[in-house]
């Protein structure tokens, strides 16, 4: 299996990324946006290379997104997903990993509900593996494309005020995020109910805002996170409404922002929750834009790790 | 089986009792499965076998208060045969098999079926721990009194913490009824809700729950107003957290009948062992951060935390080869607790010789009236000898047990245990020792 020269064999999180990988990815998705808006979306780029999208949680954006990617790439892609799969026979995880091996594949992508889960995979697999999110712990392909986001409508990343709103305890994306901002030089916010902050969140390098006003008042982008219902089941917040009242980012608190705000969501959205419909179709939206470069970033991903280099891009498009 | 045990004479090693205020260089004589004179110079009686010790510590053989040894119900992770043979080529002359089994020991005849085993294996004594409630649920009192004639030397519901405050004080006032200590895994689960490692810093990286020291801290405060309230023995099982020490530390100040323990584990690794989630690491209590090891190793030193416990639990490879919140709990620890007691705690500089055996040996027998932690004559002739110099490798394929979770694979230790006698017997002879010695 080939070992990217830039990136090693896997796509686990981006805390063990340097800037200049992250950079790497970043500027290899900017050829491949282009794809996506021609007439016949098909480049050459991983013809004869076998995916599989191995989703042990319900994911629809990511799972679709990695898919077009795969198939505008040429590559042949398998779904696997827990309904359908052995995995619900009680196999392992292990177990699952070593029989798509000997089918000979090259690549997976996977979607796990457990922290370390995409680790564990890749230390036991020849073939490259892409984490499409493992429980807490990381989802690297949004933190990059949400990074994308950003670099495209501010024109930087560097110096950047970024504060991410909602719930940071049980969240990949922040943490994914997190790591890759701070990494590029951006100033880093974290805002939410201090029941869904984890532990030492500080020792990561970010600032805690308790209130979204203050967080608001400070920041240039805000990433606002899905509240999972299950929470207030749980009892991390008393109710959806309170959390709307508190910490939802709503039209009236948007603007009073001192500056125009660059407003991001990895989705789904709980419109009237975490985010108002106001704002998330307000003109500081960039949540759509959010979801094309998604799959120009795991485009970029794919071309990558199956031994691309960043400057031959453009080339490997047209099938050079 | 005393009886027709062949004379054997220990001749020349470092005699390390506390119990007797030894520390020197002796002979120890065992005759008919006794101790028969520890002396600076001994003859052989006729057919004696003799052990040169030249150089060599002889001591009161290990009592390891906290092991699990799966049986019944769990044999393909160890059985109670495999663990006490484990246990003999750690040192240890005696253990205490954890009623968390399947079915669990809450009943008199589940007793009689471990002591049994343990007779039966014929290598390191056992005794068996009766659960605290029917079925370890938390409900109601088991037949203590019953588990007590059966031979239960103390009882705990290990692995399932009592969260009921007032069945934790039903227990030690019943117990005391007995003498026998109630021994407890300090977890308030509902705030461990699921957690997997200690909370901070770590766990925030790697995504994954964290269980606060104060889920832990909170039970230890409350077990300790209840053995004050009800005068019964209490005994707080592996602590982890600073607090926790601290909390036991006043408490014998004032005067409460409590003991602890410390988990090799604790004094010697900290949270980032999980790192790369490596499930030999995890643990509960977990590993938690270097403050909290620093104050398990003072509370060692000091004698607040009295006994050196492994909380041996063995887990079938299968298991911990998952994700790791799938992966179970526990580490195996009776082949490497002298090793890391010896290294990290006396060649660290924690504690001297002489304490070290006092928390492996005579302060767990004095904590269970059990018998052993003694070389006094006339006492059973259990003992370990070890080579303080020897170094090795820890190499889990190696290991007695039928498991291999430990997360000091291939770690470089000093210390390691040459023979083991029970009852005079020699039950462990190492075949490993360096030719040099």
């Amino acid at each position: 299996m080939p070992v990217s020269p830039y990136l090693g064999k896997d796509l686990i999180g981006l805390q063990h990324l340097s800037a200049e990988q992250i950079r790497a990815i970043l500027d290899t998705a900017e050829p491949f946006k282009e794809i996506s808006e021609r007439p016949i979306k098909k480049v050459p780029v991983l013809r004869g290379k076998t995916i599989v999208n191995l989703f042990f949680e319900p994911s629809t954006r990511t799972r679709i997104s990695f898919e077009f990617a795969e198939k505008r790439l040429s590559a042949d892609t398998v779904n696997i997903t827990t309904t359908g799969s052995s995995v619900v026979k009680g196999e392992t995880l292990v177990d699952t990993a070593r029989n798509l091996e000997a089918m000979r594949i090259d690549m997976v992508v996977i979607r796990h509900s457990a922290s370390g889960s995409a680790r564990f995979l890749a230390d036991r697999i020849p073939s490259n593996v892409v984490n499409a999110g493992d429980g807490r712990h990381e989802h690297p392909t949004q933190a990059l494309l949400d990074m994308l986001t950003i670099r495209d409508h501010l024109g930087r990343l560097d110096g950047t005020r970024v504060c991410i709103v909602g719930d940071i305890l049980h969240s990949r994306v922040a943490r994914s995020n997190i790591w890759g901002l701070l990494k590029l030089g951006a100033e880093v916010a974290v805002c939410a109910p201090r029941s869904l902050l984890p532990a030492d969140i500080e020792s990561l390098g970010v600032t805690v805002f308790s209130r979204v006003e203050e967080a608001i008042e400070w920041a240039e982008v805000l990433n606002v996170l899905r509240l999972q219902l299950e929470r207030m089941q749980a009892g991390y917040i008393p109710t959806l409404r309170e959390y709307n009242r508190v910490f939802g980012v709503t039209r009236e608190r948007v603007e009073r922002a001192p500056r125009d705000l660059l407003i991001l969501h990895p989705g789904p959205m709980n419109r009237g929750v975490e985010i108002d419909s106001d704002v998330a179709d307000g003109p500081h939206s960039v949540i759509l834009d959010q979801v094309t470069n998604g799959v120009a970033i795991r485009m970029a991903v794919l071309y990558l790790l199956a031994g691309g280099a960043p400057e031959r891009a453009e080339e490997a498009k047209h099938g050079g | 089986m005393a009886v027709d045990v062949r004379p054997v004479l220990i001749r020349g090693g470092r005699v390390v009792d506390p119990s007797q205020g030894i520390d020197d260089v002796r002979d120890v004589l065992l005759v008919g499965g006794r101790v028969e004179a520890i002396s600076a110079s001994l003859a052989a009686p006729d057919g004696a076998q003799i052990l040169d010790a030249t150089g060599l510590v002889v001591c009161p053989g290990f009592i390891d208060l906290h092991v699990h040894l799966r049986e019944p119900g769990g044999e393909h992770k160890e059985t109670i045969a495999t663990g006490a043979r484990a246990a003999v080529a750690g040192g240890f002359t005696a253990v205490c098999a954890m009623p968390n089994t399947d079915p669990p020991v809450d009943d008199p005849a589940a007793v009689g079926f471990v002591r049994a085993q343990g007779d039966r294996a014929g290598a390191a004594r056992i005794y068996p721990v009766g659960a605290i409630s029917v079925g370890q649920k938390g409900e109601r009192l088991a037949p203590v009194g019953e588990m007590v004639e059966a031979g239960a030397v103390a009882i705990t519901d290990d692995g399932h913490p009592v969260m009921d405050s007032g069945l934790m004080r039903l227990a030690l006032e019943y117990a005391r009824t007995f003498g026998i200590p109630v021994a407890d895994h300090c977890e308030d689960r509902t705030l461990s809700r699921g957690g997997t490692m200690n909370e901070g810093v770590v766990s925030t990286r790697l995504g994954l729950t964290g269980i606060p020291n104060a889920a832990e801290d909170v039970m230890i405060a409350r077990d300790l107003f209840l053995a004050e309230l009800t005068g019964g023995r209490l005994h707080i099982q592996h602590v982890s957290t600073r607090r926790g020490v601290e909390l036991i530390r006043d408490a014998k100040d004032r005067g409460v009948s409590v003991t602890a323990e410390a988990a090799p584990h604790h004094f010697t690794l900290t949270d980032e062992a999980v790192d790369g989630y490596r499930t030999e690491a995890k643990v509960n209590p977990p590993l938690r951060t270097a403050a909290d090891r620093e104050a398990v190793r003072a509370g060692v030193a000091d004698g607040t935390l009295d006994v050196i416990a492994t909380d041996h639990a063995p887990h079938h490879y299968d298991e911990k080869e998952q994700a790791f919140d799938d992966a179970p709990f526990g580490l195996v620890g009776l082949e490497t607790a002298l090793g890391l007691a010896y290294s990290e705690l006396v060649l660290g500089g924690v504690i001297t010789l002489p304490r070290m055996v006092d928390a492996m040996s005579c302060a767990p027998a004095r904590a269970f009236d059990l018998p052993g932690g003694t070389l006094r004559p006339g006492t059973p002739a259990d003992v370990a000898v070890f080579d303080p110099t020897w170094e090795w490798v820890v190499e889990p394929s190696k290991f007695l047990s039928k498991s291999r979770n430990t997360p000091f694979a291939g770690r470089r230790l000093t210390g390691r245990v040459v023979w083991t006698l029970v009852g005079g017997r020699l039950l462990w002879e190492s075949a490993e020792r360096p030719s040099s010695r």
